[in-house]
């Protein structure tokens, strides 16, 4: 098939050959798990249980809050051991809503029926099923997906792309999926498509996953689905960049996909949608990748959501030497882990521990106007302007050249010769236009209340002046009455 | 504030002193080419210039209370003295080196603010600060005398040469393009001038008189093909400015072949190349964006062609780059990659368009 | 010479009579210096700055009888605002980045006198006589009227915790990047 250039991207070593030859493990179930409240984009869930309480696996625990909000469930049987503050997997060292549940061991589901032919559930009915689960997209981005459905169906998308590109360096859970579990994720594919619609199914899949592409090429003869080799590059799993390439159309930059009729969903959500509609069983664990130069035994495990990263650590084999760094993601876009000790959430694809070799720090030079980092922008900005008003204070000069077109991907950074770290500047910038941007609107609330206040005030003095008003004509009134009554009674009696 | 790294936490195997490292190895063959042909002072020469810019730009860096180290190392303040020495006559004296590097370094590069701020190349910059404040010396060209030939110098004779400014007699030549200029304002057209003092293989192959770095013209080429390999340049400036030369050359030669040189005349004389792929790939003086850069390439070889031609110097290529580098913030002000989603005028794209 | 002073004499006249021109023609009526200033201040009404709400503040401001450092909440971002659209110097030295705060009422010691919501100047404070007083957070100011009237302090401006909704990353180190001091 004829695939649509790209432009930019940047060709990391792929340093998949550490884990992607490792088979899925199942990860024994740790004694406690952390589950935060929110764990997708949209509203936090709302808990449903207390302290104290006894689940079974895959019971309802937290309540989605609204229409973009997913709910969290057990991920196994136990007690709910406390309801509060957890730190949370974030640069930030902060705490966030955490479940804790202690495990007892027997790791009971909850009772679910399966469904023998999922496709004669109704489109309605399959978008319920996957909303109830809470499924969130996989990839990372953790849009909650059955919202995606809906507005995919309202909008008549066309085609269905699943991004198979896991383009990060050291992370192959998509890539092991796609090999061990290829026939459930087909399934889950053509029942997306089904719920929405779609006249077109593509999954892209990476050139440098070749069992991957053979496994699900398999699985997918004689169905609709169609299996696509794209370019290995990063970041080929953006989700825009995959619709470029498969179908040459760009999603408009004040858009969404489905403004163009398309559907993107990563092959591990097709995965979770099979389980919710035909199983009816809720996400409550995921393929996490474990790797790194410091780790002793990489591997891809299959972890329970609201495992503490260093349980998955012990587990391969632990550290051979000290980590320069713990990630939690992939290397371009992760975030580094202060501690280990913070829960695997829905988003969370790999832990790296990664050695000072493998990170290649080296302290900022100047900026010689290069322009590699131009070339390397998937997005076609101009990283080096952009920074270069950041860092003298201008952010709004930052957001004319396009700030808020920028994915954070970390071409630009990874490319720069001086090493200048361009995609914190943008992200810097961004929170503080954030920030400003809320200062604004309290700004304007406040004045708007201020005002209502001195009106209120107004309106009471008002109200108390015609009151005295009208008491003083009623008082003048009765004392008219009074004299006339008195002038009549004077003329009566004379 | 927080200790936590910001992502990536992985980087391309590249730096600034790997780049001008790089470049450095691509102008070796050309440097070690002119060592050879022209001798002992010109050894001399590149090294005082070298020296020169090391112990400016320290001494500058230290009196700002900068570290002179991150400075010095990441090798721009060489490779800039190095293009410098390169355009230069080969017995120039010493002083030439030395004022033309602190000029470049000191005042075009570090008073602008250092690596990456400045807005003029500064190897250009310094050579034609020479050039209109020396012209004697500055054009004081040498037949090719080659290491261990008869009529060569030797070391000490060559120290004389430099240090001393002592002139051998019978070495003077001219340029080939100032004995053309020369020539013009005789009345005398280009086929007599050009005849017997003009054969385009010694120019490909280096036996004429130049400037240092400007002889071997195919190591040059090699040393930029050698770069656009290793993608430290693109190929659209080099290949903008050779067209930009060679296009007007052409259409004028065709016009009036007596009074317009052709263009391969143009291309291998003077600094072309060397401009081409070293001196107008500077990535601070140039556009940022490949378009830009085809802008900016060919007009900077359209404007040597023109001052060639009929501006009043025989070599054009320092004058222009330099009003080239003025024009590079205009150019990328205008010329702008267009966002993905958007249109070329910023515009978000209507659904259902292909961009 | 006469040409030179003929045809500078000339250019001049004419030149002049373009810019009376001009100044007829382009005039620009009223102040609308005010409301713009109204736009920056955080219109608050807290009455820190000495003038009688940010109105008496934005007029004092256009008539160039007040510092650009007048309002206290406003911090940094207000002064620097306001002397780049006055085209006056800022000096941020005594200007204190404010933490961001909000009142906050301790019920134990409140004792429900009332005297706090009647100053408030957004209606912030909830509250009845003899029933105990409490504050809408996103309406506060943190103009510190509450603080000041209450007689028994219990309502106090407190600084707001950091959370993960309005963290974002620091600006990356700047010296770092540029020729690193000695």
């Amino acid at each position: 098939m004829k695939l649509f250039k790209l432009r930019g991207g940047v060709h990391p070593e792929s340093r998949k050959e550490l884990a992607a030859d490792r088979a899925i493990r199942v990860l024994p179930m740790p004694e406690y798990l952390y589950v935060p409240l929110l764990q997708h984009v949209g509203a936090p869930a709302q808990p449903i249980v207390n302290v104290g309480d006894k689940v079974l696996k895959g019971q309802l625990i937290g309540a989605s809050q609204g229409v973009i909000s997913a709910p969290v469930h057990a991920p196994t049987s136990g007690i709910i051991a406390a309801i509060g503050e957890y730190p949370a997997a974030h640069p930030s060292g902060l705490t966030a809503p955490t479940i804790t549940i202690k495990a007892d061991g027997e790791d009971r589901w909850l009772e679910t029926a399966e469904v023998e032919n999922p496709f004669s559930l109704t489109a309605d009915e399959i978008s319920t099923r996957v909303a109830a689960a809470g499924i969130v997209g996989l990839g990372g981005a953790t849009f909650p997906s059955a919202v995606k459905l809906n507005l995919s169906r309202k909008n008549n998308v066309r085609t269905l792309i699943i991004n198979g590109g896991e383009c990060e360096p050291y992370i192959t859970c998509d890539d092991r999926l796609m090999r061990e579990r290829a026939a459930e994720i087909i399934e889950g594919v053509r029942l997306i498509r089904y719920a929405v619609g779609a006249e077109d199914v593509m999954v892209g899949i990476e050139e440098n996953k070749p069992a991957a592409l053979a496994a699900m090429s398999a699985a997918a003869k004689n169905t609709e689905v169609k299996v696509i080799a794209v370019p290995a590059m990063y970041p080929m799993g953006w989700d825009k960049q995959m619709i470029k390439a498969l179908t040459g159309l760009e999603v408009p930059a004040d858009g969404r996909t489905a403004d163009i009729g398309v559907l993107v969903h990563n092959v591990a959500t097709a995965y979770a949608v099979r389980d919710a509609v035909r199983f009816g069983r809720p996400l409550v664990s995921r393929l996490v990748t474990v790797s790194g130069g410091s780790i002793a035994e990489p591997g891809n495990l299959e972890v329970p959501i609201g495992t503490l990263v260093e349980t998955l650590f012990d587990f391969c084999g632990g550290f051979r030497d000290k980590p320069a760094r713990m990630v939690l993601g992939g290397p371009m876009m992760g975030i580094q882990l202060a501690t280990a000790a913070v829960p695997i959430v829905k988003g969370s694809s790999g832990v790296l521990a990664l050695t000072a070799g493998e990170i290649g720090k080296v302290d900022p030079s100047p900026c010689i106007r290069c322009s590699s980092c131009v070339r390397a922008c998937p997005v076609g900005l101009l990283p080096l302007d952009m920074a270069a008003h950041i860092r003298a204070g201008d952010s709004a000069a930052a957001v004319a050249l396009g700030l808020k077109d920028c994915i954070a991907c970390g071409c630009c950074s990874f490319v720069c010769p001086s090493h200048i770290p361009l995609v914190h500047y943008f992200n810097f910038a961004k929170g503080e236009l954030m920030e400003q941007e809320r200062v604004k609107l309290k700004q304007e609330s406040t004045k708007k209340l201020a005002e209502a206040r001195s009106e209120r005030i107004a309106r009471i003095e008002r109200e108390r002046a015609e009151a005295a008003a009208r008491r003083k004509a009623a008082r003048e009134a009765k004392e008219r009455a009074a004299k006339e009554a008195a002038a009549k009674a004077a003329t009566e009696t004379a | 504030m927080n200790k936590i790294a910001h992502s990536p936490h992985a980087h391309a195997p590249i730096s600034i002193s790997k780049v001008m490292g790089t470049v450095m190895l691509a102008l070796a063959p050309a440097t070690l080419f002119g060592f050879w042909l022209y001798g002992w002072p010109a050894i001399n020469l590149w090294a005082v210039s070298l020296v020169a810019a090391i112990v400016g730009e320290a001494l500058v860096v230290y009196w700002q209370g900068r570290a002179v180290r991150p400075v010095l190392f990441d090798g721009s303040g060489i490779l800039t003295s190095w293009l410098l020495a390169l355009s230069l006559p080969p017995f120039a004296p010493w002083w030439i080196g030395v004022l033309g590097s602190l000029f470049a370094v000191v005042i075009c590069k570090q008073v602008f603010g250092g690596l990456g701020q400045n807005v003029f190349n500064p190897a250009m910059a310094a050579r034609v600060m020479l050039l209109i404040s020396f012209p004697l010396e500055m054009t004081n060209w040498i037949v090719p005398a080659p290491l261990g030939s008869a009529h060569a110098p030797g070391l000490l004779e060559s120290l004389r040469i430099t240090f001393l400014s002592q002139h051998l007699d019978g070495m003077a030549s001219a340029s080939l393009l100032g004995h053309v200029k020369t020539e013009f304002t005789r009345g005398i057209g280009l086929d007599q001038s050009l005849a017997g003092y003009y054969a385009p293989l010694h120019s490909l192959v280096g036996e004429r008189a130049g400037s240092l770095g400007e002889t071997a013209a195919v190591l040059l080429l090699l040393g930029g093909l050698y770069l656009i390999a290793r993608r430290i340049i693109t190929w659209h400036a080099p290949v903008a400015m050779l067209l930009g030369i060679a296009i007007p050359a052409l259409i004028f030669n065709l016009i009036d072949s007596n009074h317009y040189a052709g263009p391969i005349y143009h291309l291998l004389s003077g600094g072309v190349i060397l401009g081409a792929f070293f001196i107008i790939t500077d990535p601070v003086t140039s556009p940022n964006t490949t378009a830009g850069q085809l802008i900016f390439g060919f007009s900077c070889g359209l404007l040597t062609w023109i001052i060639r031609t009929w501006g009043g110097y025989p070599e054009g290529v320092a004058f222009a780059v330099m009003l080239m580098n003025a024009a590079t913030p205009i150019i990328d002000y205008y010329v702008k990659p267009r966002i993905y989603g958007r249109d070329r005028k910023g515009v978000s794209l209507s659904a259902g368009k292909e961009s | 010479m006469i040409a030179a002073l003929t045809s500078l004499t000339i250019l001049g006249a004419i030149l002049g009579l373009i810019l009376g021109i001009a100044a007829r023609v382009f005039r620009v009526e009223g102040n609308k210096l005010v409301e713009e200033i109204l736009d920056i201040l955080p219109g608050s009404q807290c009455g820190q700055c000495g003038f009688p709400g940010c109105a008496g503040a934005a007029q004092a401001l256009a008539a160039g009888s007040a510092p650009v450092t007048l309002c206290p909440p406003g911090g940094r971002a207000v002064v620097l605002a306001l002397a780049a659209k006055l085209g006056r110097e800022a000096n941020l030295a005594g200007v204190k980045e404010a933490v961001p705060m909000v009142a906050e009422v301790k019920e134990e010691i409140c004792i429900g006198c009332t005297r706090c919501f009647k100053v408030c100047p957004t209606d912030a404070i909830m509250g009845a006589a003899q029933q105990i007083h409490s504050v809408f957070r996103d309406a506060c100011t943190a103009c510190g009227k509450c603080e000041e009237v209450c007689p028994t302090e219990s309502v106090k401006l407190q600084p707001i915790p950091v959370t993960l909704h309005g963290w974002y990353w620091h600006k990356p180190n700047v010296q770092a990047q540029q020729n690193v001091p000695a």
